[in-house]
This record gives structure tokens, sequence and C-alpha cells, in this order.
């Protein structure tokens, strides 16, 4: 897993409500076995026609948006339970996604894949999504050691949550197998005491 | 202070907690299939280690699968290479299968229980969200990523934090032809979509109680769409009649002994769930979704709010929908009755009885996908196909088919589809199709008349 630390970058908005996992990827995507190349199909029906011609309306159709981050409106990846909606979002360039609210699963999956997710506040969210409109050029700070995201031309920050376990995975570039493999001797004698 | 059934069931699986809260948590069965698989079987050949304790999983191919002619080599060459991964890798780590033909083949959410595999007071995961339907039967069920498939392998073991506890209740008695998926739907639409989201919920209250075992997994199927993680119902006697007997199930001593242990899984009374919602089930009438997520569902003799707001319009454009309409009288060209939320026999049952003699429309193009090769069994059985084939219903084999739009069987552009699934989202059943959800009755009611009717008129 690629290693997370400071992120400073331009971001790209979709400020639309409960995006789901069929929309990030929809199920005909899903017939790959390997964990590469999902960002080709990467919000495939907003973003291409029938005939899959760009649609010119859809923000990664336009060169104005570019960055490593993804913001969306709140709800982020309900729906089912896909991994391949993280992969794709990673496997497209994005390295976090910023909502004011993430569907469980997607979370889960998104730290597993090196791919953070940023909870703030409505209000904040509501800052940086009229900061890009006016300026689609502006940074966005993310550190994910202080668990702190920053719109530093508006000098606007908060704090995020983040389960302080996970947080020393992403820095280090852990993941939960290496952990729990390390359990073996313990997780087997559970399994006796359970009878 | 008591416990909740919930807390009860995780206390018993805690291997150990890690700092900061994490907790590793002990998964009695594993269910997995071709879609969410692969790339976690080849995390273990990279790690180069095996399953942990392969006897504990078990597999089944239902996605990406043809819902016709299952004796034939799947046509598409990327869901034949799909299917066929899991055939080798279930051979090279030594898992069972119930692939494509076996006769206990079929839905996970459908033979877990009708086998008997699915059991009070068990945590089952598997690569599927709708994993929650397992939680009919008291246990902790839930869906997982791929990565998490992989953990499972490795370990038979989840690194997860504890989720916030909700009971929703609710008392009284259902109406003549308002059923469980009116019941969930009309949850929903109270909660909303993310209303659920870092809760696992117990179903509770003399209206859940009456119900059947099949009733209560598509109660707790659906536990997701409201954004939870999983639902569960206590076990009561009920669970138990329903259980004895099956091919898994305990037997003898055995069945003695897990009874006295499941009859101590509910919540105390004096348990404390982090929020609580009591509704009446006499205020429910048959539902229907008019917008792209479940949490947008309305009765049936009621018309679309009107909200503001950049989704709630993009969603009824989508839809073709305006605020203040009803969606009694709306055309419909597609039907589909299936899915893991209801393809049960009982469903079937349900939609022969009211089919009975009657003919589709002639527009309507519907089909019946059964959720396992025992509910299929079971059909012809009681002539349930041959009724169905009369009325112009086409009667398939088992797999999720319109469910997900990843297989043959997909709904066009544009069309509207009455569907007995679980997500009305834009494209989920092909790209463009437009998804009204419904219980099976309001879905049969619909392919006969054409359009969308209240069938207690
Ligand atoms: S029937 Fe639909 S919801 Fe259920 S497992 Fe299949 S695709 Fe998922």
């Amino acid at each position: 897993m690629q290693k997370f630390t400071l992120l400073r970058t331009t971001a790209v908005p979709i400020p639309m409500e409960d995006i789901d996992t069929d929309q990030i990827i929809p199920a005909r995507f899903l017939k790959a076995t390997t964990r590469e190349g999902f960002g080709d199909n990467l919000f495939r029906d907003w973003r291409y026609q029938a005939d899959n011609t760009p649609k010119p309306d859809f923000v990664l159709n336009n060169p104005a948006y570019s960055g490593k981050v993804l913001v969306a409106g709140r709800n982020f990846g309900c729906g089912s339970s896909r991994e391949h909606a993280a992969w794709a979002i990673a496997d497209y360039g994005f390295r976090a996604v910023v909502s004011s609210f993430f569907a469980d699963i997607f979370k889960g999956n998104a730290l597993n894949n090196g791919l953070l997710p940023v909870q703030v506040s409505p209000d904040f969210l509501h800052q940086l999504f009229s900061g890009i409109e006016q300026d689609p050029g502006i940074e966005v700070e993310i550190d994910l050691e202080t668990q702190t995201i920053r719109i530093p031309s508006k000098g606007l920050e908060e704090t995020f949550p983040i389960d302080p376990y996970k947080r020393v995975c992403l820095i280090n570039g852990f993941d939960d197998i290496d952990y729990l493999i390390s359990l073996k001797d313990k997780i087997a004698e559970f399994e006796v005491s359970m009878g | 202070m008591g416990k909740t059934l919930f807390d009860k069931i995780w206390d018993a699986h805690i291997v150990t907690s890690v700092e900061g809260g994490m907790e590793v948590v002990y998964i009695d069965r594993h269910f997995i299939h071709e879609v969410t698989s692969p790339q976690a079987f080849d995390g273990l050949r990279a790690r180069n280690i095996g399953v942990f304790r392969p006897k504990q999983t078990v597999a089944t191919a239902d996605h990406n699968v043809p819902t016709k002619d299952q004796h034939l080599p799947i046509r598409e060459a990327l869901s034949r290479h799909q299917v066929d991964a899991l055939i080798h890798n279930c051979a090279d780590f030594g898992l069972e299968l119930y692939g494509l033909g076996h006769p206990l083949s079929g839905h996970r959410a459908v033979i877990g229980p009708e086998l008997g595999i699915t059991q009070p007071g068990m945590t089952i995961v598997c690569g599927d969200s709708h994993t929650s339907t397992h939680g009919a039967f008291g246990c902790i069920a839930f869906g997982i990523g791929t990565s998490q498939v992989e953990q499972v392998f490795a370990s038979q073991c989840l690194l997860q934090s504890r989720p916030k506890r909700m009971r929703i209740n609710v008392e009284g008695q259902l109406g003549a032809g308002v059923y469980a998926k009116d019941l969930i739907l009309y949850i929903i639409a109270q909660l909303t979509a993310a209303g659920g989201t870092g809760y696992f919920v117990e179903y509770a209250g003399s209206a859940i109680r009456s119900l059947s075992m099949e009733a209560r997994m598509t109660i707790c199927n659906m536990s997701i769409e409201m954004g939870a993680r999983g639902g569960l119902v206590a076990p009561d006697q009920t669970t138990f009649d329903y259980l004895q007997g099956r091919q898994f199930a305990p037997q003898g001593a055995e069945w003695e002994n897990a009874l006295a242990y499941w009859k101590t899984l509910y919540s105390d009374e004096d348990a404390v769930f982090d929020k609580e919602f009591t509704f009446r089930a006499e205020d429910i009438e048959p539902m229907v979704t008019y917008g792209t997520n479940p949490g947008m569902g309305l009765g049936i003799s009621q018309v679309i709010p009107t909200e503001t707001g950049q989704s709630f319009e993009k969603s009824l454009e989508y839809m073709g929908f305006k605020p203040g309409e009803s969606l009694a009288g709306k055309p419909i060209q597609h039907v589909f009755i299936g899915s893991c939320t209801n393809s049960r026999i009982e469903d079937l049952r349900l939609v022969a009885e009211f089919v009975k003699g009657k003919k589709k429309a002639p527009h309507v193009s519907a089909m019946v996908v059964p959720g396992s090769q025992q509910v299929a069994a079971q059909a012809k059985a009681e002539g349930i196909d041959r009724i169905l084939e009369e009325a112009g219903f086409d009667f398939r084999e088992p797999g999720c088919s319109a469910c997900l739009g990843m297989n043959e069987d997909k709904i066009p552009a544009g069309a509207y589809c009455v569907s007995t699934s679980n997500r009305n989202f834009e494209g989920r059943q092909g790209p463009g199709a437009r998804t009204i959800l419904a219980s099976p009755l309001m879905a049969a009611a619909a392919a006969i008349a054409g359009e969308i009717v209240d069938f207690r008129k």
C-alpha cells in the first residue's frame, strides 16, 4: 500500500449527494479479475455517452479541473460493497476524497487501499465547493499526521476524524493482513476457547 | 447494565482489541462469489499463504451468470473467465463450491438459510452488502470489500470498529396487501438512504415478531439501503422451527445444546441503544420508489414530494417524473421479480396466486428469477412455473439477473421497470434503465395492468 503523509493539490468537485458505488463504477465493468485499470471506467455513465464519446459537461472531462482530491456531497459511496469503487478512484489518480459524510463500507474499502476519506463539516464542504467554483486552481492541503485539512488561500482549516490504528497504517503503508496474520496463534487459541 | 443482542454476539467473537478501539472479530462463516473474490485469491498467492480455515468458506457463482441455459458454457468471454477463475481458485485453495448447475447452488443470501448454514449467534461475512439478509436469524452478518475477503481468508478474522446500535420497533399489524418489502421501503423512506450509517440495526416489535423467516430476510436484506452495516432480528420459535431438520443445522443432542444457547440471544430489557425509532404497522401501505435511491419511496396513494436541490432534481429528471405527481397509472415496460430481496418460495407463491388465470399486458416483458435451485425445484413441484408461464411471465434459472445489469439480463435505456430488487440507482439495471422498487405483488399487478397500480383496488 502506498504511504500517505502530506498532500497539497487542486481538487475536482462533484457537488452531488448520495453518490452510490454503481455510479462510481457500474456493475458491467466489474468483470476483471485484477485490481488495475478500473480508473478508465470511473463514473463511466456520467462521463461518457452511450457511444463512448465524452460528455463535455462532466467535471472529469473539463480541463479546468484536475488534482488528487475528489470533493463530493454527503453520503458518498453508498450502496454496493464493491471495493472496485475505491480501486477506480485510486486508479484514476485520486489520493483522497473529501465529503461531509461517507458510507461505512466505502470508507473501510478506501482506507484499505491507501485512499484517504476526509470527513469535514457541511460548512467546510460548502466553503470548499464555493472556493473551487470561484477558482478551479485553488489548493487544498491534507495533513494526515495532524489530521488537518486546509484551504490555505482562504485561511480555513479543520481537523478530521480517523481511527488511530488506520492512521498509523496509512502513514506507514501497512495493511491489516500483516497484522492479522501475526495473530494466528491467538486466533487458534480463541477457537479452542469457543469450543 | 443489560446488553443488546448485537453486543452479546459481537463480544462472544472478540479475539483481541487494538489500541484506539478497533477489534479483531472472529468470523464463523464466509461466503464468497465470483465478482469480489479473484483479487483476494491473488493477494494470498502474492503472500504465498493458503486459506486459514477453508471449511468455513462456501463459494457460489451468481452475479455474473446467465439465467437461461445454464447447462451451456457462458457465452460472454469476460463473464466466463470470471466464473472459471472462481472454479480454479476454489480448487487451488480447497474451498467448497456450489457452482453453476449444482443442486444446492443459488444466491448466498438464499442458500445460507435454506441449507441451515446460517444460524443464530454467528458472525457471517461476504463480499456483498446484502449479506445483512442472514441477520434475520439473529446473527451478525455484513458485507465486506475484497481486501477484507483476503483478511478472512488469511486469518478467519476481521479488524472492525464496533458500530453504534439502533433499534427499530414496528408495532401492530400490517394491513391486507402490505408485505415485508413495503415495511422496509417505508422505514428507509422515513430514515433516508443515509439514516442508518454507522449503526447496526435490530428490528423488533410485534409486527416484526409476527413475520415469517422469509419476510424477516427481506427486511434485514435492505438494512444496507439506509446505510446501516447490517440488521438483525432476535431468534424465536419461528426461527427454530425454520431451522430444525435443515441439511447443515445441528442435529440430535447438538440441536438441544444449540437451542439452549440461541434462547439467550435477545436484547436485555435494560439494554440501551444509541438510537431508537418506533413505527406503526397500520401507517404503512404498498410502497413504490420514485427516485434514484431507495430512500425515495412513497405509499402508492401519495404523490411525489416537492423538494429542491441538485441531487433531487437530477434524480427526478433521470426518472422522468415531476414533483406532485402520483405514480399510479404510470405505464411501465418491464417487471423483474427476483434478487436476494424477494426471490424465495413465499414470494413466488404470492405472485402465482395473484396472476393465476390472468395475462400480462402485451407491451410488458415480465421476468421471474428464483433465488436458488431449491426454490426453482419447489416452484416447479407446486406448478408455479406453469401458472407464471400461462400468464406470460418468463420463469428463469437462478441468479442475480436484472438486479444489477452485469450479466445478460438488462433493462433498456429509458424503459421503466417495476422491480422487487433493492436498488434503484441510476443505471443499476442497465445504462439509462429506470427502476421502481416494489413488493412482489405490486410488481405482478403492474405486469398485468401494464402500469403501476394499487392492486388492492
Ligand atoms: S440479487 Fe442483486 S443485490 Fe442481491 S446479491 Fe445479487 S446483485 Fe447483489
